[in-house]
């Protein structure tokens, strides 16, 4: 499924693979690219073979942002008009894990993107910034709102007013990402959390996904009986059955995410 | 390219001179930009696999240039504009980093030499944590390298007192790998860069980040650390050059790669 300009795309032991593929530039996105990542992105979601997606960028970047000559030009109507964000509203209907493999800058709308994967593992040195304020600008593919989620409202005020470089330890202490590896071991680890994740039955990891994610949303009751909801519907599943059997025959489970 | 430095690389060994001999080489802002962007670019030179920093003249570093310093000179911003940079990018760099001590090393000098992974002395050399006698704290690092490399105890007699360490002394605490006579020093210093530039480049590397590791992870994440830093290792061509040359007992010739 290579027929993109700026990623590259692969399939290995059921991850599927989508890398940021203008090193050159620093992965910075062009809205091409963000539709061609959006595109993989569904592709991979509708794909049997694939049950866990890692969402990486070629070279010493994963992205220091938006390419700022694409949009300098821009106003109001034009962008009301392009409805860019459309596309980024669509990473929120994946449905399968996406685990993003970060290093060097995570900029502006890199870190948009990377704020729209589910685990984000973090290369040692990785920094993470939004420095659309010092371009009179702010984020608006979702930057102030994920962050604040993440890490609540007092930090990202600062992180947001400031435009301050978050080293990967800190990010890694407000719960921005998930872990820090050796810059070497990058793509080795991540790849080795996503064959973890893909050995799951793919049944539960989507809906805890989904429950998860209404976790944020939703308040708590509400929350409770979607989980509720979720929880039924697995018993519909043969994954469940042999997940219970194989527990009781004290053998190892074979998941067939059906 | 370098005004207040003087620097060259050569057999894999890139060699930062201070260079304001006259001034004892005391910091200036342009010096301090200049030391910063040279270790900058022997980090990343493939060519340079060990640097070491050294003195012109008859002293090391004797710390701040005192007539660059205005009334209103703002001491906090001056740390983390100019000296903040330059010890962060010596901590940074993941190539072995000697202070090659031919004087005295006073102040932010002093600072500068415990940055740096070796400390090699002349017996003419001496530490001087000059800062408490004008009524400043030691700075660049200064007290958290102490406490690391002396103790609390130690450091703190060192910072307050702010007496003269000279080379035996300083051999002693543990803030000099070696103390090496006067007339044999650059021959000794030679050597010692020379032979880092010839190990494994990598690997020093790796145990450079495992060492500032130990000291802030727990241990059960040092292990995790660890792990990883050793796979990383033994992805290395000069591991199976170790490997290979061990087995055929013969000596290895690391690349760095």
């Amino acid at each position: 499924m290579n027929r993109f300009e700026f990623i590259e795309t692969s399939v290995t032991n059921g991850t599927g693979v989508i890398e940021l593929n203008r090193p050159r530039q620093l992965n910075s996105l062009r809205r091409q690219m963000v539709t061609e990542i959006v595109q993989a992105l569904e592709a991979f979601d509708r794909d049997e073979e694939v049950r866990v997606i890692v969402l990486a960028g070629k070279g010493r970047a994963f992205s220091a942002g938006a390419d700022i000559d694409e949009m300098e030009k821009d106003d109001p109507i034009r962008l009301e008009l392009l409805n860019q964000f459309a596309e980024w509203d669509k990473i929120s209907l994946i449905k399968k894990p996406i685990i993003g493999a970060v290093q060097g800058f995570v900029f502006g709308g890199g870190f948009e993107l990377a704020l729209s994967c589910d685990i984000l593992i973090a290369a040692d040195g990785t920094e993470f910034s939004f420095p659309e304020v010092s371009l009179g600008v702010m984020p608006g593919a979702g930057g102030t709102q994920r962050l604040t989620k993440l890490v609540g409202r007092t930090k990202a005020l600062e992180w947001l007013w400031t435009g301050e470089r978050i080293p990967a330890v800190a990010a890694k202490e407000h719960g921005i990402i998930n872990k820090i590896v050796a810059p070497e071991l990058l793509m080795e680890e991540t790849l080795k959390l996503a064959a973890r994740i893909a050995k799951q039955p793919p049944l539960s990891v989507r809906l805890i996904k989904d429950s998860v994610n209404k976790a944020v949303d939703y308040p708590l009751y509400e929350g409770m009986q979607y989980e509720r909801k979720n929880f039924y519907l697995l018993f519909a599943s043969q994954d469940q059955k042999e997940g219970m059997n194989a527990f009781v025959e004290k053998r190892k489970p074979n998941f067939e995410g059906k | 390219m370098f005004e207040t430095i003087r620097y060259n690389v050569e057999n894999g060994v890139a060699w930062l001179y201070l260079n304001r001999p006259d001034k004892l080489n005391s910091f200036t802002a342009q010096m301090l930009r200049e030391v910063k962007d040279a270790v900058k670019n022997a980090s990343k030179d493939d060519e340079v696999r060990c640097i070491v920093i050294t003195g012109e003249g008859r002293g090391f570093c004797a710390g701040q240039d005192l007539s660059e310093i205005e009334p209103n000179t703002d001491y906090g911003d001056m740390i983390r504009k100019h000296y903040a940079p330059v010890i962060k990018q010596i901590k940074a760099c993941e190539k072995p980093i000697v202070a090659a001590v031919n004087g005295v090393a006073a102040g932010a000098g002093f600072s500068l030499a415990l940055a740096c992974d070796f400390r090699l002395l002349s017996e003419k050399a001496s530490f001087v944590n000059a800062f408490v006698h004008i009524g400043l704290i030691p700075d660049s690092g200064n007290i958290y390298f102490l406490t690391q490399l002396v103790g609390q105890a130690k450091a703190a007699e060192l910072a307050i007192l702010g007496e003269k360490i000279p080379a035996g002394k300083a051999e002693e605490l543990g803030l000099a790998n070696r103390v090496i006579q006067a007339e044999t020093f650059t021959d000794e210093v030679n050597e010692f860069a020379s032979r880092l530039a010839n190990m494994p480049t990598k690997a020093i590397g790796l145990i450079k980040r495992s060492l500032k590791a130990a000291s802030t992870l727990s241990f059960e994440d040092y292990l995790e650390f660890e792990a990883q830093g050793q796979r990383t290792a033994a992805l290395t061509v000069d591991h199976q050059e170790g490997i290979n040359a061990f087995l055929e007992k013969r000596t290895p010739v690391f690349t760095g790669k």
